[in-house]
């Protein structure tokens, strides 16, 4: 579904990606972990069609296309959803009314009909008791006011709405509770399908006891140092990144 | 950013959709001001003595007065010598049914979305329109009278309600009052009248709509409405003119007098030609606007779309005079191109127990500069007043201004007077969160606009609230990219 080679970024002069391979396959859940400062997150925005950062070399295969020539808008109708770290506030707007807006235009995109407000509000519904969020929060403006699991259940709900392909998930644990935690893994989970895939990209492993990866990816100074298992998650609770770090120096 | 700013840059740079001209054979009368010319109009339009005596008055007012410049704009000097101050569709004197006016004339109302055709109107608006300086045709009139309600243009408001207009004209704003106004007082061609009787609430929307047709004239037109004891009016006023390389003046005065008891909402769309994207040609909009809130417990709404006019000089104001007296203002103001806004209202509370409510929401965009400019004066025997002011402004890009000049008078220390401000400018994060969902680039500014400006749209009535939430998105089309 997703080939990433050889991915060199910037922001400004800075370089932040140096060489990133990954291929992500249809039904797989990766992590990727890593210290602060590691790249985790450019790489999802990078992915995502964020114009802050500068593709210098590599390149993205998503669904046989080159997703590096394709308009962020363009890539969120074509499947990839990304969950974000800081959910953006837009006064005014409901989530209800962003997420019609949305949904239509995703659903033109596939040649599909849009929906009427009666079949919205029943599709809404139905998604809301994913991630156990109210109607009324719904109604608020776009996460102005919520609270920080509020937040992120809210990116949840729109992903279940969005039904994407390949979703990838920032840091979605910081910032919860572990009841929040729970709710949030819980409904990433339900999402879960042998035809989409999923890259979780988190600094600790306690969210991985809840989305239990396929595959942990190690990005350290901007490279995937090491890859592994579900155990590796685990190893790296346990002896910290500093092993990881020495390793890679090393080599 | 430089790609956010492109993006603003896109979806601000739409054409103006009302751009086209109509051929429609016209009478005008020569170039200039001068005595006899206020008489030409007064005699075309076979007015009493008083009112031409009227008009004369302010002429010479006017020409003592000096054009304000204080307003946070610029622009070249008008030379008032230059313009036509008076132009007519040439048709049968007055008509007396629709079937008399001249189907060229309502095809262009018809081409605005403008049925002037009763049995096509089915929702509940009755229209006054007018075409350069002339009432054209009101609909609905008949049905309307029967509660007695007059709802008619100004013209014939003078010929059939005399006692009515000279009871109110220039009650509420008089011709002393400012430059423009006074300009108007002297050259006013035609408008809209509206008397609302006793512990009456009209049944529908009455609404004006104003066209600028001809080339080089000024569009002068007076509205007075008058709301009798317990009564309640809903009013709506749209705008548009064709696209024309030179500036056209439009000063026009809009009165309203409210007594006890009784409520008007005004609305308007303000949609004139604003110039091109270089700045050229597009309407000078100096306007005043007041409302007198003559009766206790009586109340007052404005509520403003400001997108079109090269330069907007507008304060529609309340004047809070009888006690429990209230009056509110809801403004949306874009600006893009090179387009410049100074708008804002003035609140003066005179009697005891008086509210006012002003929230304004400044958008500004491309090169332009919107100022918001506001008066809160509240006057020794107001005891108990009270104010709330909410000014916002919204930025798209980095070469565009945004001002605010708040002025709160208090002589009164029961009263309570809250004012907030804020500013910020249209975020990169906002528009890219909606991309990463699926919207696209211009559907993104226009859902983050309107959202911003949703307090305002929400006391619109229903069909104008979606022509106003289209006109946003289009007059920001470009602005974004």
């Amino acid at each position: 579904m997703l080939t990433i080679r050889n991915l060199y970024a910037r922001v400004g002069d800075k370089e932040i990606l140096k060489g990133i391979d990954l291929e992500v396959k249809a039904g797989e859940v990766h992590a990727i972990m890593g210290p602060n400062g590691s790249g985790k997150s450019t790489l999802a925005a990078v992915l995502a069609g964020r114009e802050d950062f500068e593709v210098t070399d590599g390149s993205v295969e998503y669904l046989g296309k080159n997703l590096l020539e394709m308009e962020p808008d363009e890539r969120a109708r074509e499947g990839i959803f990304l969950a974000f770290q800081y959910p953006v506030e837009i006064p005014g707007v409901s989530t209800i009314n962003f997420m019609k807006t949305a949904v239509n235009q995703v659903r033109i995109h596939r040649g599909q009909e849009p929906l009427d407000a009666v079949s919205f509000l029943q599709l809404m519904k139905e998604k809301m008791k994913l991630v156990d969020i109210d109607q009324a929060l719904l109604s608020r403006s776009l996460n102005e006011g919520f609270s920080g699991g509020e937040k992120k259940r809210n990116e949840i709900f729109q992903m279940a709405m969005l039904e994407p392909r390949l979703a990838i998930l920032d840091e979605t644990d910081s910032g919860l509770d572990i009841d929040a935690l729970k709710i949030v893994a819980n409904g990433v989970n339900k999402l879960r399908s042998k035809d989409n895939a999923i890259i979780v990209v988190t600094h600790y492993q306690r969210l991985l006891n809840y989305i239990v990866p396929d595959f942990v990816h190690v990005l350290y100074k901007g490279r995937i140092v090491k890859s592994g298992g579900k155990e590796l998650a685990l190893e790296l609770e346990s002896k910290g990144y500093d092993w990881i770090k020495s390793e890679a120096e090393v080599a | 950013m430089a790609k956010d700013n492109d993006i603003l840059d896109e979806i601000t740079s739409k054409e103006y959709e009302h751009g086209w001209t109509a051929n429609i054979e016209m009478e005008s009368a020569p170039k200039g001001l001068n005595e006899d010319i206020i008489r030409f109009i007064s005699a075309k339009k076979q007015e009493p003595e008083w009112l031409l005596e009227w008009r004369l008055k302010a002429y010479r007012i006017w020409k003592e007065m000096k054009e304000p410049r204080w307003a946070n704009v610029t622009y070249p000097e008008i030379n008032y010598q230059d313009i036509i101050y008076y132009a007519a569709p040439k048709q049968k004197a007055s008509p007396k049914s629709l079937d008399e006016v001249d189907p060229e004339l309502l095809r262009t109302f018809e081409r605005l979305g403008i049925s002037l055709t009763e049995q096509k109107r089915l929702t509940g608006v009755a229209v006054d329109a007018v075409l350069d300086s002339v009432s054209v045709a009101t609909t609905f009139k008949e049905k309307l009278a029967e509660l007695g309600i007059i709802f008619c243009s100004f013209s014939e408001a003078v010929r059939e309600h005399p006692e009515l207009v000279r009871k109110y004209l220039g009650s509420v704003v008089p011709m002393t009052d400012n430059y423009f106004a006074a300009l108007n007082s002297a050259v006013f061609s035609d408008g809209s009248f509206c008397y609302i009787p006793k512990g009456v609430r009209c049944p529908m929307e009455l609404s004006t709509y104003f066209r600028i047709n001809a080339a080089n004239t000024g569009q002068f037109e007076r509205t007075l409405i008058v709301a009798d004891e317990g009564s309640y009016v809903s009013y709506l006023e749209g705008c548009t003119a064709p696209m024309r390389d030179e500036h056209q003046l439009h000063a026009a005065v809009v009165e309203i007098y409210v007594m006890k008891d009784a409520h008007v909402k005004y609305s308007t769309v303000q949609n004139w030609y604003p110039g091109d994207k270089e700045g050229k040609g597009g309407i000078y909009n100096f306007v005043t606007k007041r409302a007198l809130c003559a009766g206790e417990n009586s109340k007052v709404s404005w509520t403003q779309v400001e997108t079109g006019s090269a330069i907007t000089w507008k304060y529609p104001s309340c004047i809070l005079k009888g006690d429990n007296s209230s009056g509110e203002f809801y403004s949306v103001a874009v600006t893009n191109n090179y387009q410049q806004a100074d708008t804002g209202t003035k609140m003066v509370h005179i009697g005891k127990n008086t509210r006012s409510r002003i929230v304004s929401k400044g958008i500004s965009a491309g090169r332009s500069q919107n100022s918001y400019r506001g008066q809160v004066h509240i006057l020794k025997r107001a005891t108990n007043a009270r104010n709330f002011s909410q000014c916002d402004s919204l930025l798209m890009g980095d070469k565009c201004g945004a001002h605010t000049f708040p002025y709160i008078d208090v002589e009164n220390n029961t009263s309570r007077v809250e004012h907030e401000a804020t500013t910020s400018k249209i975020g990169e994060d906002q528009i890219f969160y909606c991309m990463q969902r699926g919207i696209d680039e211009e559907s993104a500014v226009a859902l983050i606009v309107n959202g911003y400006a949703k307090e305002v749209l929400n006391q619109l009535p229903m069909e104008f609230a979606v022509e106003a939430q289209k006109l946003l998105a289009l007059t920001l089309e470009g602005s974004v990219g």
